[in-house]
Formats: C-alpha cells, sequence, structure tokens
C-alpha cells in the first residue's frame, strides 16, 4: 500500500489544485446560476487574463499579486461588454445558440492568442515562486497556500455580494423569474451583464494567483474549461459552495489518480466523474442555490 | 423544380471533370477537404441539424475510425477497404454507447454537447497513454500506394473518393427529408414530448441517428488517415474536427440536405481568403472561423441556404 | 374502454391525484372538470405513459398500459394533446400533421397526402403549407388536434384545446370533435369551458384536490352542491341558491 508520507503531500498537493479550480468554477458556476447558460469562452478568457497579468509583470514589472488590482476591473468591463454587446444579442433568447457563440468567442480569443504571442509556453519570476510553508505533515509552495486561502475569500465575497447587496437581490430576482423581475422594473439585460461580469472578474482573480506557479500558453484555456465544467456540475450548476468542495474533490482526484496511474492518465478520473456525475445526479451534489 | 434539376447535373458534370481542369496539387487538396468536410458536416447534421441534439465532440467518432482501420492496417494486415467498413462498424458501436447513456438518462442540449466533448476528451487521453495507438508520436500508416489499398498515386483519387462521399451523404439528406424516419428526428428536434405524443419513439430514433452519424464520421476518419498517413491524438479526438464538423452545417443550414456542403464551400473558401489576405499567420484562419460562427448565429440563424431561400422565394420569409 | 384503477400521484409530500377511478365507454365523449390545479392533466400524463403513478392501474382495451412508454400506448390507439399547445414551430402544417400519420404509414407520400385530408378534416385546408410557429392560438389548437387525429386513434384525450378560444371559435371546434366522435373515435376531454361540456359530454367526472367528487351526466353534475363549491368556494351554493331565491 501507498505510505501516507506520500499520500498526505499529494492530498495537499490536491486540495490546492483543487483551491485554483474553484477559482476558475465560481465565475463560470454564477454565470450559469443567473443566465442558465453555459459559458464556453470562460476558459479561453482566463487564458487571455493569464496573459494580462503576464505582460504586466514581465512589460511594467508589476508583481501578480498586485496586478488583481488591475485584472479584476479588466474582467469585468470585458466580461460586461461581451454579454452586452454579443452573446446577449446573438443568442435570440436561445440556449443553444449561447453555447455556439460563446464557443465562436473561445475559438476568436484563442487563435488570436495563437496569432499574437505564438504557442510559446510562458512563465514568470517571482522571488517567492519556490518559497516553501511547513505544514507540518508536507511542504507546500507559498503561492499555492495563497491560492487557496483566496479560494475561500473570493467564495465569501460572492455569497456576500449574492446575499446581501441590493444588486445581489436583482441577481437572485433574475435568476429565479426573468420576467418577473423584468415586470417590477429590473434592467435584465443590464443585470446579465453584471452577473457574466462578475464571473469573468473572478477568472481576473484566479490568473494573478495561479501564475506564480503555472504558465501560459494559448491552449492553457483548455485545460481548465472541461475540469471547470466538471467542478460546476459536481458541485451543482449555480451553487457557490459547490464550486468550492467540488474544485476540491477535482483536485484532489487529480493529484490521487496522478500518483496511482500516472500523469497522462491521471486526467481521466475527472472525465469520468464528469461523465457519470451527467448522467446520474445533473443537479449535482448541492443543487442549484440561485435559481 | 426543372431548373434546380438542371443546376443539379452541372454542377456534378463540373465535380466530375474538375480533376482535368484544375491541376494543382494545392486546389486539388482544397477541393479534398470541401468535399471530406462537406460529407462529414452532414454526419454532423444528422444528429445535431435534423435531430437537433447538439454534439461538441464529434471527433470521437472521427478519431475511432482513424485509429481502427489504421491499427487493423498494420496489426492485421486488413485492406483499408474493410478497414473503412471496421472504422464505420467501431465509430457505430461508439456513438451506440454515447447514445443509449445520454439519451436513456435524458441528457438533452447544453448538458449533451458537454457529455460528447468530455467522451472526446476521455478517448484523447486514452489514445495518449496506450502502446497500441502510439501515444502521443501518433500512427504512420505505412506507404503501400495502389488503389486497391486506399493509397491512390494522386490527388485524383481522392478527389473522387470525397465526391462519392458527398454524394452519399447528400443522398442521406434526401432520404431524411423524405422519409418517416427523417420525420421522426425533425420532430424530436422541435419538440420531443409531443413526438412522443405521437407514437414517435424518440430514445430508439435518437439511437439511430447517433449510431448513423458516427459511423458516418468513422468513414470519414478513415479517410483522412489514408490520405494524410499519419493521426495522433490531438488530430484524432482533439477539438479541431469537433469543431469543424460543427460549423460546416451550421454555417450552411441546420438540418438541410444543402447545408454542409455550402458550408464547407462557404468556410473553406473563405477560410483561405483569409490566408491569402492576412498571410499564413497560424491561427489567424480558424479566427476568422469563430467569428464566421458568431456573426451566423447572430444575423443568419438558417445559415447561407436561408439567405438562398430568402432571396429567391421573397414570400417564404413570413410563411 | 378505458379504465383507470386507484391512480395516486404525489410530487414530493403534494398529492396530485388521489385514488382515482374511472371509466370511459367506447363510442361517448367523456369530460374531466374541475377547478385549477384538481390533478387534471397529471391524470392525463399518467394515462399517456408519460407520469408514472405511485400506485393503480390503467387498462386500455383490456390490456394494462400502466407503465408502458408513451410511443407505445399510442401505438394501440391513445393518443394525448396538450394543454399548452406544442407545435413543431419549424415545421409545416402538413409536416405537422403528417408526423402523426407516420404512426400508421411508413411511406412520406401517404402520410403527406394523409396528413392533407386530416386538415380538411380539421377545417385546416388553405394553410397546409404554413409554418407552425405563425398560427394563431386558435390554428394552433386545431393542430394539436389534427396531428392527433392523424395517428387515427381510438381514444383521444383532449387537454382544454377550447381554452383561449373566443365564442365563435369554441363552436366551431365543438363541431369537429362531434364530427371525429361520430367518425367512431371516443373522447376523453379535459375542459374549463362549460358550455362546451355541457353540450358536448356523454358523462362527466369532477374531479377536485386530486380526487373525483361527483359523476354523472354533466348537466346533473353542474347542480351538484358540493361541485359548486369546488369550483367557487365555500358557501357558493348556498349564496347561489339564495340569491335564485331572492331573485324568483
Amino acid at each position: 500500500m501507498l505510505e501516507l508520507t506520500i499520500l498526505l503531500p499529494a492530498l495537499i498537493n490536491g486540495l490546492t489544485l483543487g483551491a485554483v479550480y474553484a477559482l476558475v468554477a465560481l465565475g463560470l458556476t454564477l454565470i450559469y446560476g443567473v443566465l442558465h447558460i453555459i459559458n464556453f469562452a470562460h476558459g479561453s478568457l482566463l487564458m487571455a487574463a493569464l496573459y494580462g497579468v503576464f505582460f504586466l509583470n514581465t512589460g511594467l514589472g508589476i508583481d501578480p499579486y498586485a496586478a488583481i488590482v488591475v485584472m479584476v476591473p479588466a474582467l469585468f468591463a470585458a466580461g460586461y461588454v461581451l454579454q452586452r454587446s454579443v452573446i446577449g444579442k446573438a443568442s435570440h433568447g436561445k440556449d443553444q445558440n449561447v453555447l455556439l457563440v460563446t464557443l465562436g468567442i473561445a475559438i476568436v480569443i484563442e487563435n488570436l492568442a495563437l496569432a499574437l504571442f505564438s504557442a510559446d509556453t510562458r512563465t514568470i519570476d517571482t522571488p517567492y515562486a519556490f518559497e516553501m510553508v511547513d505544514l507540518g505533515i508536507a511542504f507546500v509552495p507559498l503561492p499555492r497556500v495563497i491560492a487557496f486561502i483566496a479560494a475561500l475569500a473570493v467564495t465569501a465575497v460572492l455569497w456576500f455580494i449574492i446575499a446581501r447587496t441590493d444588486l445581489g437581490r436583482a441577481i437572485r430576482a433574475v435568476a429565479k423569474e426573468r420576467q418577473g423581475a423584468r415586470l417590477v422594473g429590473i434592467d435584465v439585460d443590464h443585470i446579465f451583464a453584471m452577473s457574466f461580469g462578475i464571473g469573468t472578474a473572478c477568472l481576473g482573480a484566479a490568473a494573478c494567483l495561479l501564475l506564480p506557479t503555472f504558465y501560459v500558453s494559448p491552449g492553457v484555456g483548455h485545460v481548465f474549461v472541461l475540469i471547470a465544467f466538471t467542478v460546476v456540475v459536481l458541485g451543482g450548476m449555480g451553487s457557490f459552495v459547490g464550486a468550492l468542495v467540488g474544485g476540491f474533490i477535482i483536485g484532489v482526484t487529480e493529484s490521487l489518480g496522478g500518483l496511482l496511474l500516472g500523469e497522462s492518465l491521471g486526467q481521466i478520473g475527472i472525465f469520468l466523474i464528469f461523465i457519470a456525475i451527467l448522467l446520474l445526479r445533473p443537479t449535482g451534489l448541492f443543487g442549484s442555490r440561485l435559481s | 423544380m426543372t431548373a434546380r434539376t438542371a443546376f443539379a447535373v452541372i454542377a456534378f458534370a463540373a465535380a466530375l471533370i474538375a480533376p482535368f481542369v484544375v491541376h494543382s496539387d494545392f486546389w486539388m487538396g482544397f477541393l479534398i477537404t470541401t468535399l471530406l468536410y462537406a460529407y462529414m458536416g452532414m454526419a454532423w447534421n444528422v444528429l445535431g441539424g435534423y435531430a437537433g441534439q447538439v454534439s461538441f465532440g464529434h471527433a470521437i467518432f472521427f478519431g475511432t475510425g482513424a485509429y481502427t482501420s489504421t491499427i487493423l492496417h498494420i496489426s492485421f494486415g486488413l485492406n483499408p477497404w474493410l478497414g473503412m467498413v471496421a472504422a464505420a462498424v467501431a465509430a457505430g458501436l461508439v456513438g451506440a454507447l454515447i447514445g443509449y447513456l445520454s439519451f436513456r438518462y435524458g441528457l438533452r442540449g447544453s448538458y449533451f454537447a458537454l457529455i460528447t466533448l468530455a467522451f472526446a476528451e476521455v478517448f484523447r487521453i486514452l489514445a495518449n497513454s496506450f502502446e497500441f495507438t502510439g501515444g502521443g508520436v501518433g500512427l504512420y500508416v505505412p506507404l503501400k500506394i495502389g488503389w486497391w489499398n486506399l493509397q491512390f498515386p494522386s490527388k485524383t483519387g481522392f478527389y473522387y473518393l470525397a465526391l462519392a462521399l458527398t454524394c452519399l451523404s447528400l443522398a442521406i439528406g434526401a432520404w431524411l427529408e423524405n422519409s418517416r424516419f427523417g420525420a421522426s428526428l425533425m420532430a424530436i428536434r422541435e419538440n420531443e414530448s409531443a413526438a412522443e405524443a405521437l407514437g414517435v419513439n424518440a430514445f430508439a430514433c435518437k439511437l439511430k441517428a447517433i449510431i448513423l452519424s458516427g459511423a458516418m464520421m468513422g468513414v470519414g476518419g478513415t479517410f483522412y488517415a489514408q490520405h494524410y498517413l499519419y493521426i495522433d491524438p490531438t488530430i484524432a479526438y482533439g477539438p479541431g474536427v469537433s469543431v469543424e464538423v460543427l460549423l460546416v452545417p451550421i454555417i450552411g443550414g441546420l438540418g438541410t440536405m444543402l447545408g454542409p456542403l455550402l458550408g464547407s464551400a462557404v468556410l473553406h473558401g473563405a477560410g483561405e481568403l483569409a490566408r491569402r489576405l492576412m498571410g499564413d499567420v497560424p491561427g489567424l484562419d480558424l479566427v476568422f472561423y469563430g467569428v464566421l460562427l458568431i456573426v451566423m448565429v447572430r444575423f443568419l440563424p438558417e445559415g447561407v441556404i436561408g439567405l438562398l431561400r430568402r432571396r429567391h422565394k421573397p414570400g417564404a420569409a413570413h410563411a | 374502454m378505458l379504465e383507470a384503477k386507484g391512480l395516486t400521484k404525489h410530487f414530493g409530500g403534494l398529492v396530485a391525484v388521489a385514488d382515482v377511478s374511472f371509466s370511459v365507454p367506447e363510442g361517448k365523449i367523456v369530460a374531466l372538470i374541475g377547478p385549477n390545479g384538481a390533478g387534471k392533466t397529471t391524470l392525463f400524463a399518467i394515462i399517456a405513459g408519460f407520469t408514472q403513478p405511485d400506485a393503480g392501474r390503467v387498462m386500455f382495451l383490456g390490456q394494462d398500459i400502466t407503465f408502458m412508454a408513451p410511443h407505445r400506448i399510442c401505438a394501440l390507439g391513445l393518443v394525448r394533446t396538450y394543454q399548452i399547445v406544442q407545435p413543431f414551430g419549424a415545421l409545416t402544417v402538413r409536416e405537422n400533421i403528417a408526423v402523426g400519420a407516420h404512426l400508421r404509414l411508413k411511406s412520406r407520400k401517404a402520410a403527406l397526402a394523409f396528413a392533407e385530408e386530416v386538415a380538411r378534416q380539421v377545417g385546416m385546408g388553405d394553410v397546409l403549407d404554413r409554418a407552425a410557429a405563425v398560427l394563431t392560438v386558435a390554428g394552433r389548437k386545431r393542430l394539436e388536434l389534427a396531428r392527433a387525429l392523424a395517428t387515427r386513434p381510438k381514444l383521444l384525450l383532449l387537454d382544454e384545446v377550447m381554452a383561449g378560444l373566443n365564442p365563435t371559435e369554441v363552436e366551431e371546434i365543438v363541431q369537429v370533435i362531434r364530427a371525429i366522435r361520430d367518425s367512431g373515435v371516443t373522447i376523453l376531454l379535459i375542459e374549463h369551458v362549460m358550455q362546451a361540456v355541457m353540450s358536448l359530454a356523454d358523462h362527466a367526472y369532477v374531479l377536485n384536490q386530486g380526487r373525483i367528487i361527483a359523476e354523472g351526466h354533466p348537466h346533473a353534475v353542474a347542480e351538484m352542491p358540493h361541485v359548486i363549491e369546488a369550483y367557487l368556494g365555500h358557501g357558493a351554493a348556498a349564496r347561489l341558491r339564495a340569491r335564485a331565491g331572492g331573485a324568483a
């Protein structure tokens, strides 16, 4: 059997990995919960955000964690505009069209990055990239610990926005009953765009927290998009807590799967979970919170 | 009707003599790609256009076809023509498996799209991990030129094969538009429970559609492998093929007989034009594809064929 | 012809249908009436195989169809329409009806020809090539009826085919339904329009809160005090009587 000394670090590695997945999935689940659409462009928007962080760092020398101040509003604006000017208009109110339009956006962003930046994989150097935190049972890279805490914080912030603010009340109203919300004077298109913006803003934060221990390339979104979908479906579309727990489960699955089956085959567990959940329990472990 | 028949005859005649007129390998290659995607676009169209079950992972059938004939050829010396039949069977079986699971558990819309994507991804990882698929290195089809070996000495042979496949796909489209099966698929697309109330066995029809669609894609996979003599997990199961076969009928006209052919011509013609205008920067043609997809959904949801119909029958728009 | 015994269906803690038994004799028009939320549509869904009951059985032509798939029940000759019409929007009227016709006819040509015949029967002969999506409410109701009829049913389940129609349109469709019955099709209908039930039905069952509270000839049923109360609220029967008495 596997030694505890190997298993425990793998477990912790999985949890920190899962925190990053959760960060990516939180935005996706918010967008699904309100708009009831599957945003296929989520992964490529993350990729775009990663390039943003990369160039802020290499071009202007801005620390990736400091870049949060720039990236979160930037991604929020990008998401707002995208929903308001492209997705909302092109979908004609049909979910299937949204799927196709967001797929189109993903193709455009991904290949634009390929054309502009080439297929090279890029990383940044930070003084703390290899700093380790001793958790007693295992050493964990400092950026991973920060990402873990940040994932919890972002979940809390999202929960606060949705549960406690006027905007959140409007979002919940729209998520539950579009027509009714419109009747009581809520600008539904604006709320849709706000939700989409907040969802992509999460990606701004995720990119800043991710890049110190990760890389960026035009195809990097693809790594995350299916995983994020898996997390969202596992946790229950529209549930923040579900996204967080789902992220941890998937992170641990990948980490342990990699340990048992090797790197390349390890990821297969994620997709098998995904398929099984879709077939057996499409409402996920936590159901839907928003709708 | 007669004008349309005349047009079809002329188009077919032009297609037949094209190889005698077009001498550049480049343009022959262009025509072959266009025809192959017209055929595979129809394969997707059977399930996505007529039956309304949008798949994001049709590469799974393409890749299964390509690997089946290639592995059988390399390991057991099976003739690639027979391999093509085996590919259709294998891809059809994969279709039956995915269809059985998805439709039995009532997956629809976005969920069906996601599960097909996930299945394709599982197959890609598997192909990457096993020895008999050549892992990430891929497989080379041994070069043994000869028509009996499905390796033609020039592009002309592949061209006629692609043309035959396209004609087959048009025949399948015509059959769907004039048969009980096709009518059932369209009824399911429009409203599944209403179709069931009228006696349509939706589960069986969708299952048949995904098997047919998968088998057609499998043949396309063998064609690809024999033409390019190389496959790897990304070519076979990656998102490239999945996206392209979905774009073709959407651009041309979903759930129509001529949609995939028109769509493939427009997509590849415009893609080539974009390459000429903007230079051969990797990715730029795909940027163009993506923009085209968004623009089509936004302004022309009925596809190019909808545009043509509107032009010819001004009254049809509100009928 | 159709016999339901002890049908019960819960949705969570809510009882939609409780121990409902009724029968539809051949060649008759039977009405199922009752206030909103009484469980009528759920009952239809159970009979047509779209919903499985928690208890009870449905017999059709002496065969147990309780857990049969909808398309098989339809093949036996029992077809339903929907209260909220469900046209195949992108298809033409002719193609819509042909979907039903295909149940008995494999050939496309024969199905389209039969569709045309049925369309004329329900007064849709002049809109055959129009897309179903652009029909008026009355047109859609007729289409719903025509599609069902094209399956050549023995028993037709009509779910509020008259809701949303104006009096003239109601009168027209009443004629159509009567003609269908006269052609030998048995009919079970859910209806809110009492005028239509009075003139059409041979027998009526009143459903309230999932239970059958009365049955009999429509005129007799409509005068029963507890039926009036179910519709108009507690004490309504007494008030009506008092008002009638006061006026006299």
